[in-house]
């Protein structure tokens, strides 16, 4: 799921601070193929080696896993460049400073936060998925305990506590020599990935297709006779892959990366990151799981362990890797979100330190890490719609005759209408999803963003804006 | 800046893809290729911030 790389590296370094509040100038545009580049590390994350077992532990079966990822990724490319990119090039604004203007400053404030918070989950995740691979030299593992809330081993709570403070001090001292060095070990990451595959179809001692299926399915019925039958059919995969990124490509978070863009074919920049994380890694990390259930029966998906089975100490390095290098850049943003609570005159890295304590206990509780499927469907449905809002400031507003950057033009720091459009639809989606429903949480992303687009036509409408 | 950018290719190409691909194939053990494919991590992380950092 998240971060950086190569020649687009600028791109990146830009994005959070040079032209924040200012269309970014023509001769600081880059070529399309840039972002090919850039976008190819930044799938290729530690919450892939998380997300691939759990396609198996939720009973997907590999025909529907293969062909359901092929649709979704496809899906998702053509979202980035058929919805962000055009208004990206068109309006060369960062999300934040976009949302300002139809928003408000405080209401971008509130979203900020709500931003923040996720993003420290999500790395509270990675920090777990780090501290797995720790864990194997000191023979250490996890186990995920039912309750939500419930803690692994006190020696794995140490493990992740020392990690995630090794990482929060990391991201508050030394942002960019960490984004320099994910940049050196995304193309390594990436062919560990495969490595990782290929050593697991020998575990299982795979010599075709059928001999495949047949493992996997093997795998499946483990799975199932332990935790009982789950159904993670086609379109739930499709769903799912297509939507994972919703905050990115739907939330229009990428409007600060693609403003750089010459023009819209930068929203092809996804395509290769997309086949290989969340392709290629997500199915060679779920036969790394289909290889660990056959040799031991083992059915937990502990990506340090899964790793260093397959390939031994590239393995760990791996995970530790891929875990670390997307967690630094996910506290570093939190931390920027949570930096505008403290007094102008509290020390730059306080955002930061927060938010690296927060990931670090959410980091605490595995049950959470492996309940990332239904995370970054709720990532999506909460910061989804605000895309919802910037798609009709953008397309419609002029159109239907009410006031295009509202906020900006009435020189208002609260727009109301925003705050609704985002809040109701969010609310009801996350009714669906914490209510007797149990909804899952990627299928409320794109009704939230509907709704939002014309809850905020509706209201900008009504006060005859 | 040539050689250096032809052992880094080497290291992850040869020390670690193809290796698993012979793991795959039945040619190599797997103790063997963990220890190609350490040395092959090492080598990457040695040599290719030296040229990655120049460009």
């Amino acid at each position: 799921m998240a971060e950086n790389k190569s020649a687009a590296v600028n791109i990146n370094q830009n994005a959070g601070g040079e032209f924040e509040r200012t269309p970014v100038p023509n001769s600081k545009l880059k070529g399309w193929k840039s972002f090919l580049g850039m976008y190819a590390g930044e799938h290729a994350a530690g919450t892939e080696f998380m997300i691939g077992p759990l396609f198996l532990a939720a009973g997907a079966s590999l025909k529907d896993l293969t062909f359901g990822l092929l649709i979704g990724n496809i899906l998702a490319i053509l979202t980035w460049r058929y919805l962000v990119a055009p208004i990206a090039v068109s309006s060369k604004l960062t999300l934040y400073y976009q949302l300002e203007k139809i928003a408000g400053k405080y209401l971008v404030k509130v979203y900020n936060v709500v931003n923040g918070l996720l993003f420290c989950f999500l790395a509270g995740a990675m920090i777990t998925v780090s501290a797995s691979a720790v864990g194997i030299p000191f023979d250490i593992s996890f186990s995920v305990p039912e309750n939500i809330l419930g803690l692994s081993s006190p020696a794995f709570s140490l493990i992740v506590i020392i990690v995630g403070v090794v990482m929060t001090i990391v991201a508050a001292a030394g942002y960019n020599t960490v984004s320099k060095f994910a940049n050196i070990a995304a193309p390594w990451m990436i062919v560990v990935f495969a490595a990782c595959g290929l050593s697991a179809l020998s575990q299982m001692e795979v010599d075709s297709l059928d001999s495949l299926l047949i493992e996997w399915d093997k795998g499946v019925s483990v799975v199932q006779s332990i935790n009982g039958k789950v159904d993670f059919g086609f379109w739930k995969i499709v769903i799912f892959s297509w939507l994972c990124n919703a905050a990115m490509h739907f939330g229009m978070a990428d409007l600060s990366i693609m403003r750089f863009a010459k023009d819209s074919r930068a929203g092809w920049g996804p395509s290769i990151g997309m086949f290989l994380g969340h392709y290629m890694a997500w199915i060679c990390a779920s036969f790394m799981l289909a290889a660990q259930i056959k040799l031991t029966g083992d059915i937990s998906a502990n990506p340090g362990a899964l790793a260093w089975s397959a390939v031994g100490w590239t393995g760990i390095i791996c995970v530790i890797v891929a875990g670390w290098t997307t967690a630094n850049p996910t506290i570093y943003r939190a931390g920027l979100a949570f930096q505008s609570l403290f007094p102008s005159n509290a020390k730059s890295y306080s955002g930061v330190i927060l938010a690296g304590l927060v990931a670090t206990a959410a980091g605490i509780f595995p049950a959470l890490s492996a309940k990332l499927l239904d995370f970054v469907g709720l990532y999506g449905t909460i910061l989804g719609p605000m895309g919802g809002v910037i798609f009709v400031n953008h397309y419609l507003a002029k159109k239907m005759n009410f006031t295009q950057d509202y906020a900006d033009k009435k020189e208002s720091g609260f727009n109301l209408a925003v705050l609704l459009a985002w809040v109701l639809p969010v609310a009801l989606g996350l009714y669906f999803i914490f209510g007797d429903q149990k909804l899952f949480a990627a299928y409320a992303v794109i009704p939230c963003w509907i709704a939002s687009s014309l809850l905020y036509v509706i209201i900008m409408k009504l006060q005859k804006s | 800046m040539k050689i250096l950018k032809l052992i880094s290719a080497v290291s992850i190409g040869v020390l670690i893809l193809l290796v698993s691909i012979l793991l795959f194939l039945g040619s190599l053990e797997a103790s063997i290729m963990k220890v190609l494919m350490l040395i092959g991590t090492i080598l990457w992380f040695v040599v290719t911030p030296l040229w990655m950092k120049e460009e």
